[in-house]
């Protein structure tokens, strides 16, 4: 069997379904691409593609997990809405799907807009919630940033995969013979595994971010600027 | 953009460019968490063929370009594998880069005129920006 990368192959799921979810997916890129403009100015711009690319890269990654003879690699989700914000953070996941389903043979053409929409809108969309959520209860320290970071990303993956379980539950093209919640369990187990390796990067380059440019974290800037106004300057993440 | 901005943006290329060309090389070849899932229900060989049983895996039809030059993380006519790999992961890295920054870059706001979005993002990120615009003026 080929090498896949955790993206849906043709033949998965059956083609109407797949269907529904690319003009679903569609319809929600197009409103990422509206919200995303109020926050792309000429610094972020860039920066957004340097993310696309850095999550295109870190997906090549396979890392083994606990479980013997089962692999995963970052999703994305969490760190794009970290850096450079929700709407552009799904916009940059998506941008990488594409890539990949057009240029790489990675997840079917047919299912990319399943695959949009759980990586790139509903694990992004979790993670987003639960930044803007631990950010404002959690201590604003490096350690807070670093929880938060790995909750989300741990956390965004998992409910990824349920948006998976949802897909097949409406067009999997096998009977599983109504034990979907077993298959709802399997994947919840991987992902949460998964999630963990997923916590551990994105909780790592967003405090080396956080380190070298902290004015380029858009979670540091956005959702605690009231209080704090963010200079770059010595402590200044605290 | 400032100086300091070019020099954040040269060094995470760099990395990403190191982790798609080399790093890329020894990542797990494992079945992934989606994949290990679907396979419930059948056995597989050393090589992840499915040997036996019926599983949601077995539906899986070949992708629409699986024949293309770069299709499965390696460039076509290139026999040294690590190369390969390696060679793919650059051009892709430099591909989603070019798509990325050209296609938000298309997107951005121009002009100062504030939004309402304006309001979540503080005063140094706008200072940031007016320098920039200046800057690429000259």
């Amino acid at each position: 069997m080929q090498t896949l990368a955790m993206h849906i192959s043709n033949g998965i799921i059956d083609g109407p379904v797949a269907a529904i979810f690319a003009a679903l997916a569609l319809a929600a890129l197009t409103v990422c691409v509206l919200r995303g403009r109020r926050d792309l100015d000429d610094r972020l711009a860039p920066m957004a593609g340097l993310v696309a690319a850095f999550i295109f890269a870190v997906q090549m990654l396979n890392f083994p997990i606990f479980t013997a003879g089962v692999s995963g690699h970052l999703l994305g989700g969490a760190l794009a809405a970290m850096l450079v914000g929700p709407w552009v953070g799904a916009l940059c996941v998506a941008v990488v799907l594409v890539v990949q389903a057009l240029i790489f043979g990675d997840g079917g053409v047919a299912m990319l807009g399943l695959n949009i929409t759980n990586m790139a809108l509903l694990g992004t969309a979790a993670a987003y919630a639960l930044i803007a959520l631990l950010l404002r209860v959690l201590p604003r320290t490096r350690a807070g940033l670093a929880v938060t970071a790995f909750v989300a990303a741990m956390l965004s993956v998992v409910v990824a995969s349920q948006g998976f379980v949802l897909q097949y539950w409406l067009g999997g093209t096998t009977d599983l013979g109504g034990n979907l919640a077993g298959l709802a369990g399997t994947m919840a187990g991987v992902h949460l595994l998964i999630g963990i390796g997923e916590g551990l990067i994105t909780a790592t380059t967003v405090l080396t971010v956080a380190k070298v440019r902290p004015d380029l974290v858009y979670a540091l800037r956005s959702l605690r600027a009231p209080a704090a106004p963010l200079v770059p300057v010595a402590g200044g993440v605290r | 953009m400032k100086n300091r901005s070019w020099a954040f943006l040269a060094g995470g290329l760099l990395v990403a460019l190191l982790l798609a060309g080399v790093v890329s090389n020894y990542a797990s070849s494992h079945p992934d968490g989606l994949d290990s899932s679907l396979l419930k229900g059948c056995t597989v060989d050393a090589d992840d063929n499915i040997v036996e049983g019926s599983c949601p895996a077995q539906q899986a039809r070949d992708h629409e370009l699986a024949d293309g030059p770069l299709a499965d993380y390696g460039v076509r006519g290139v026999r040294n594998s690590f190369v390969s790999t390696g060679l793919s992961g650059v051009l892709g890295v430099l591909v989603t880069f070019a798509i990325g920054a050209g296609g938000f870059w298309l997107l951005r706001r121009r002009g100062s005129t504030p939004t309402d979005g304006d309001v979540a993002t503080p005063t140094p990120a706008e200072d940031d920006a007016a320098t920039s615009r200046a800057g690429t003026a000259s």
